[in-house]
């Protein structure tokens, strides 16, 4: 009996090095591009093309990549651009959908069931099917393009369905009625209440919608390249386009600012790791 | 104050809903509407004139190869990435919830593709591929590493889907690392005194368990990778000679590049209803296997 036990935990033991060793591989899979990037983005353009495998080029350790790179994509212009976008975007989106979710929730009228059910419709539609006619009607019927603030209004467009949904599930499981019943006892009006007493409670929801939208504003490519065609206006992914429109691509340049393009992301999920994980799963759970 | 009357209803609903309906409409129900209309005429993009031409753009669509070839390669690279993303993904969902030392970190570290965005992930892998590779290859005299895989036609393709794998294989990871914690442990326990081993346990109890996982990470992957275009574009840009041209990437084409907005917008609303049937038909089949304990 002795003995089976012993097998039984020597077999344990060896199935769990197994897995850590499979694990250790993968991550080394799924992290090595990164590390490329890192080892190469301290070398002279000479010492990438010769070996991008070498830790250290023949030239030594140079920085000389960052400040090139950094003019040329135009790097605090775009970071300011992306940055000031995303904000505005999460933001209105946040308010806007927490507002709507509330009315939907709490009001049975037909217009409150026509809008949810339309958003919730909507988001099968991808983008591709409306960007042809967003540039028709923004760009040769109104003529808007080309501001920051028409893609802050289509970012938020855009977004309102499935952060409406996401405020909607909130709303209904995890604030009490009675709570706004009370409020409204106490002489509040609902938008009172809606501030006072619901918007407080859905600060899990807030971060989630906040975390998953944000990342998603910060990302985008297709639609700012497509409302945005002035370079003072360019963010962050459209900039980095820039170092692969020329002839010859200079390899030095392009390591820095890819890894330019990282970094904030990459700084921020460094402190706010468990959030993320967390925001992303339950978003997409939902 | 009366809260049935139809004054107190518009109010309310416009004070908390009215911006977001305006808004939502504006960028979304509108420019559907409008682009119904739009696969009904021809437009260059420039000309303040949208003649009326009927059924042509539509005509144009199934004359256009191009078009049918970017969608048949679509549907094989879907189908290869989406297979692949969920067989990783639940096999690094089962790794980090085995129990082993600092599976929070390596959660953390799986899931970092997903943070950046498609254009620079696209921009990393092409030097990974044309250079690092190479040079790889070149060291230890690997032949097949030698030359760039993005230089040749199936080599796109495969470039494609490893960074595709790669891409998603993180975040469904997490949807199955969910799943697999929603499976109780006594019924896990119960399977381990009757008998189970292992990986009688996983494919006997957790999978029947975890459908509706497998059903939202198939549904998630098959709309991404049916609508692949960020990566597509800094990866391969559609080279060599249009043989990784991905259907959204020819309909950007057709759009903005030939100008056909008609033809283009025809052929995207086509694209939709494909991945439309493709994904609804998934969720279907998967919520008819769905069991619980």
């Amino acid at each position: 009996m002795d003995d089976l036990n012993e097998k039984a935990a020597r077999r344990r033991k060896i199935s769990h090095a197994v897995e850590i060793a499979i694990l250790i591989i993968l991550f080394i899979c799924f992290i090595f591009p990164f590390i490329l990037v890192i080892i190469n983005v301290f070398k002279t353009k000479a010492d990438i093309t010769t070996n991008p495998l070498a830790l250290i080029g023949e030239h030594g350790f140079t920085l000389e990549n960052f400040p090139e790179a950094m003019r040329k994509m135009n790097f605090w212009r775009s970071f300011a651009n992306s940055a000031c976008i995303t904000i505005f975007s999460t933001i209105f989106t946040i308010l806007l959908a927490s507002m709507t979710a509330f009315v939907i929730v709490r009001n049975k009228w037909k217009a409150c069931g026509a809008l949810f059910g339309l958003m919730i419709a909507s988001m099968v539609i991808p983008f591709q099917v409306l960007m042809v006619p967003l540039v028709s009607l923004y760009g040769g019927v109104l003529d808007i393009l080309n501001h920051r603030a028409t893609l802050i209004f289509m970012h938020v467009g855009f977004s309102l369905s499935m952060a409406t949904f996401m405020f909607h599930g909130a709303i209904f499981t995890n604030v009490p009625i009675a709570l706004e019943e009370a409020a409204t006892i106490d002489g509040c009006t609902r938008w009172q209440t809606y501030w006072k007493i619901v918007f407080p409670l859905l600060k899990p929801t807030i971060a989630t919608v906040a975390i998953i939208d944000a990342m998603a504003f910060w990302n985008d490519y297709l639609l700012p390249s497509l409302v945005l065609a002035k370079k003072e206006l360019y963010t962050i992914p459209i900039a980095t386009q820039v170092f692969y429109g020329t002839y010859s691509t200079d390899i030095g340049l392009v390591m820095a600012a890819l890894l330019l393009a990282m970094l904030p992301i990459l700084i921020l999920y460094m402190f706010l790791q468990r959030y993320i994980v967390e925001g992303v799963t339950s978003g997409a759970v939902k | 104050m009366d809260t049935n009357s139809m004054s107190y209803k518009s109010k309310q609903f416009l004070m908390f809903a009215g911006v977001t309906t305006a808004v939502f409409a504006a960028v979304v129900i509108v420019p559907f509407i409008y682009g119904l209309y739009l696969t009904f005429t021809s437009w260059d993009g420039i000309s303040t004139q949208k003649p009326f031409v009927g059924f042509a753009n539509y005509a144009a669509t199934f004359a256009d190869g191009a078009y049918w070839q970017a969608l048949g390669r679509t549907m094989i690279y879907s189908v290869i990435a989406v297979i692949l993303v969920n067989v990783v993904a639940f096999i690094l969902a089962f790794l980090v919830t085995s129990g082993v030392k600092g599976q929070n970190f390596f959660r953390a570290g799986f899931f970092v593709p997903n943070l950046i965005g498609g254009i620079v992930l696209g921009y990393i892998w092409k030097f990974v591929f044309n250079r690092a590779f190479v040079a790889l290859g070149e060291s230890l005299s690997i032949g097949a590493l030698s030359t760039s895989w993005l230089a040749t036609t199936n080599g796109a393709m495969l470039c494609l889907i490893i960074v595709s794998v790669w891409q998603y294989a993180g975040y469904m990871m997490l949807i199955y690392v969910a799943g697999f914690m929603s499976v109780s442990a006594d019924v896990l326990e119960a399977a381990r005194i009757d008998g189970c081993t292992n990986m009688q346990s996983i494919i006997h109890i957790s999978v029947p368990l975890m459908v509706s996982s497998f059903v939202q990470c198939l549904f998630l992957t098959i709309t991404r990778c049916f609508m692949v275009y960020d990566v597509n574009l800094s990866l391969t840009k559609g080279e060599p000679f249009n043989s990784s041209v991905m259907a959204a990437m020819h309909v950007y084409n057709q759009a903005f590049t030939y100008k056909n907005y008609g033809t283009g917008q025809a052929e995207a609303l086509i694209l939709f209803i494909v991945c439309a049937v493709v994904g609804v038909l998934q969720v279907y089949i998967g919520k008819k296997a769905e069991v619980s304990a």
